[in-house]
């Protein structure tokens, strides 16, 4: 009996495993593991989102989608899903990892052939971006592991004190 | 200033005109804009009412329009513009790369010669609404192209090898261009684009045999920048004095003011003015830029001479929503209270359709062209008021107002306005106008950006929506411009984003999101046929005819504005948590394309 159980609680274990309790994106498990003031990181130490049970969303997640729709709506579309001619984000970051990430926004991307001319511009030297690149990639590891519906996140957290400071040091003001 | 036959007492006129110093240095152009078989100029005349005197094509039968060709441009992104008709040859643009086929008509289509710019594909990234082109114009022998690095480029329309090129701008810093040329006796005049990079965007004119520069006169700046003169231009009949643009600056901003030109222009030969609107200033955070930002999203009219601006009038001052004034300005005379007046009409992306008295500049009519604007309560039409000519504006719908980091919700018209670029047409018959609207709201939030050159300078966060209640993103009408009020009004299920081409066969033609190419009644907008092209329509409907058969042709290739914004459907954020849905996404509907479909009668 003992072992029957034990196996039915291993098979039911291996199940929620399968249908998908433990998630996966292009950096892994975005399961978060770890908070610092109000950031949070997955057990990896790449930045990722945090919402409450209620939909409240972690600070980053927040200023992410504010900042999305600002510097990248312009080509990828509203909410991470794309325009006609550049990619919904929401699925490239199943499969686009953390330095992946950084490494596209900063340098820029070039895909051209006879059949396509599609360019990204290189941020890496826009501070309008730079500085919060972390949050606009929290916000998009949300929306590919489907966290965080469309639109603008309803609750969210109180704007922690070392991203406030962190952004006026990046952006040069006070 | 219609080109139809000319009476007797015309040729007298114009020759007194010739007297006056009207010198048309370029009547290769005229000549072939006379001819109502062609298509010689991207409006089809300079007043741009878009109207052919064509009416093979009529109420009774175009219900019978079939496909009678197709071309493919070989390119796929925001196809917008139209091709040119002159003759039998027909010259065909596409987005960037910025092609160029002239197309033998007496030979299906068949390709006389190419042009195929080899430019830096670094330019694609710093055109922020997609790599569109809005067409050819036609001079003196020459097909002029505005290339998207801001190469003005003049080929030979016999040959298609280039006679010169000339440098209006420079991409490194994010200038680019997307307009069509637009040619007046001898010289072109071209805009250029970059609102959203922190630009200081211009008109330049270029001598049309040699491609050397004129005159350029910007947006904002000094006096001698702008071309104005502080005694002589006017603003609603009143000179606009000295640094009329620098004083609604703070410092040095307007060197990164934006107010770009890369809309549609009108001229009128008998006055000698150019008509053209300036876009939104830089950046989209109202807070960053204190001041009215003169002269910004600003109706111009100079002379093509010297570019000395006659009278101005900004319609959005201190813009607080990124309504750029671009759009086209239509050149008519009709009679408003009784008296015959040369008018100019024009509908804003602020929602408001403006009627002016094209020669004075003064205000006629400013009325919402879609009931759900309502970020204003209207213009201040008293000439006694200190704020004459104003619009007064909704606290609620202020994003200055609200102030940086507030998200300002409900605002209608949303950023890509009551109309964009696409187009309207006028029909003389009617005495209406045709207008493809977009019916879409936002919520706007602004903060605080820095300036790179070269790097988007934006500053805001959007989010779009249809107006509460309507589940119709667009709406294709009829304008009488004389009262301001709608006639008729054909609901769309997207932005209706193509150019609109009225005929004296009593159909107006238009374009959808979905590719379908639509005819209506110019009387009552009754459907009369449609037929679905390849891809989404947001180019402008032309016609031409051809051994004496007419032909109605429009560019397929979804993009632009429209492409972003309603490819992966509109959400209503205002619906709380668990709302089902969103409203009809474009990609459910459209891919991306690139062609040309030509239709006639069987």
């Amino acid at each position: 009996m003992k072992s029957f159980f034990g196996a039915a609680a291993f098979v039911l274990a291996a199940i929620l495993l399968w249908t998908g309790v433990a998630r996966a994106d292009g950096s892994g498990d975005p399961k978060a593991v770890k908070q610092e003031d109000g950031k949070y990181y997955d057990k990896d130490g790449n930045p990722t989102y945090n919402v409450k049970p209620d939909g409240t969303v972690d600070w980053y997640t927040y200023s992410g989608f504010i900042r999305y729709h600002s510097e990248c709506h312009v080509c990828h579309g509203p909410d991470g899903l794309g325009s006609s001619y550049a990619p919904a984000l929401a699925d490239s970051l199943k499969t686009i990892g953390y330095t992946d990430f950084l490494s596209i926004v900063a340098n820029g991307r070039k895909n051209v052939n006879t059949a396509n001319e599609n360019v990204m511009p290189a941020f890496g030297t826009s501070k309008n971006v730079m500085c919060v690149i972390d949050d606009i990639y929290v916000y998009l590891r949300a929306r590919a592991n489907n966290a965080v519906g469309r639109g603008r996140p309803e609750k969210h957290d109180d704007k922690p004190k070392s991203a406030a400071e962190a952004q006026d040091a990046c952006f040069g003001t006070q | 200033m219609r080109y139809v036959s000319l009476p007797l007492g015309t040729c007298i006129g114009m020759l007194a005109a010739l007297a006056a110093g009207h010198v048309y240095a370029d009547s290769d152009l005229d000549k072939a804009a006379q001819n109502p078989n062609n298509w010689a100029m991207p409006s089809l005349t300079y007043d741009a009412q878009r109207y052919s005197t064509l009416k093979q094509i009529n109420t009774g039968n175009v219900g019978k329009l079939q496909v009678a060709w197709t071309f493919s441009t070989g390119v796929l992104r925001g196809h917008e513009g139209a091709p040119l008709v002159i003759g039998n040859v027909m010259y065909v643009h596409t987005p960037f790369p910025n092609n160029v086929f002239a197309l033998d008509l007496n030979n299906d289509g068949k390709i006389l010669w190419k042009y195929e710019p080899k430019q830096d594909p670094n330019v694609i990234p710093v055109m922020c609404c997609d790599t569109v082109n809005r067409g050819l114009s036609y001079g003196a022998g020459k097909i002029f192209l505005y290339q998207a690095d801001t190469t003005l480029v003049a080929l030979d329309a016999k040959t298609g090898k280039v006679a010169w090129t000339a440098k209006n701008g420079d991409p490194t810093k994010a200038q680019t261009g997307t307009s069509a040329p637009f040619v007046i006796k001898d010289k072109v005049l071209v805009g250029i684009s970059g609102g959203e990079f922190g630009v200081q965007c211009h008109v330049t004119a270029y001598d049309i045999n040699t491609g050397k520069q004129v005159w350029r006169a910007f947006s904002e700046g000094p006096d001698d920048q702008i071309l104005v003169d502080p005694e002589k231009t006017t603003a609603l009949g009143k000179p606009i004095g000295k640094d009329s643009s620098i004083k609604t600056w703070q410092g040095d901003q307007w060197k990164i003011g934006g107010g770009c030109t890369w809309g549609w222009m009108a001229y009128d030969p008998q006055l000698n003015l150019v008509y053209y609107g300036s876009g939104n200033p830089s950046t989209w955070n109202p807070k960053q830029r204190p001041g009215d930002n003169k002269w910004s999203m600003t109706i111009w009219a100079r002379n093509p001479d010297t570019g000395m601006a006659k009278w101005v009038y900004q319609m959005t001052p201190h813009d607080e929503w990124d309504y750029d004034g671009v759009n086209e300005m239509i050149l008519t005379d009709q009679q408003i209270n009784g008296r015959q007046r040369k008018l100019l009409t024009h509908f804003d992306r602020n929602g408001l359709g403006y009627t002016l008295d094209r020669e004075t500049g003064e205000l006629l009519v400013a009325q919402k062209y879609d009931p759900k604007v309502n970020w204003t309560t209207g213009v201040d039409m008293n000439k006694n008021s200190p704020t004459y000519g104003r619009p007064t504006v909704v606290s609620q719908y202020s994003t200055d107002q609200n102030g940086e980091d507030h998200n300002t919700k409900g605002i209608c018209p949303a950023a890509l306005g009551s109309k964009d670029e696409q187009p309207a047409a006028y029909s003389p018959e009617t005495q209406l106008f045709y207008v493809p609207t977009n019916h879409v709201c936002m919520d706007y939030e602004p903060f605080k950006v820095s300036y790179t050159a070269g790097q988007p300078y934006v500053g805001a966060t959007l989010s779009m929506y249809p107006p509460p209640g309507d589940s119709n993103m667009g709406n294709f009408i009829a304008w009488d411009g004389k009262t301001g009020k709608i006639v008729w009004s054909d609901p769309e299920l997207f932005s209706v984003w193509s150019g609109a081409l009225a005929t004296a066969g009593g159909v107006v033609f238009y374009g959808t999101l979905e590719g379908y190419l639509k005819a209506v009644d110019a009387k009552t907008g009754k459907e009369l046929y449609k037929f679905k092209t390849p891809s989404g329509i947001i180019g402008n409907v032309m016609t031409y005819m051809h051994n004496g058969k007419q032909y109605i042709a429009v560019l397929s290739g979804v993009g632009g504005w429209a492409g972003i914004g309603l490819a992966a459907g509109l959400t209503d954020p205002h619906a709380g948590l668990g709302a089902v849905g969103g409203y009809a996404a474009l990609s459910n509907y459209t891919a991306l394309g690139g062609q040309l479909t030509v239709f006639a009668l069987p």
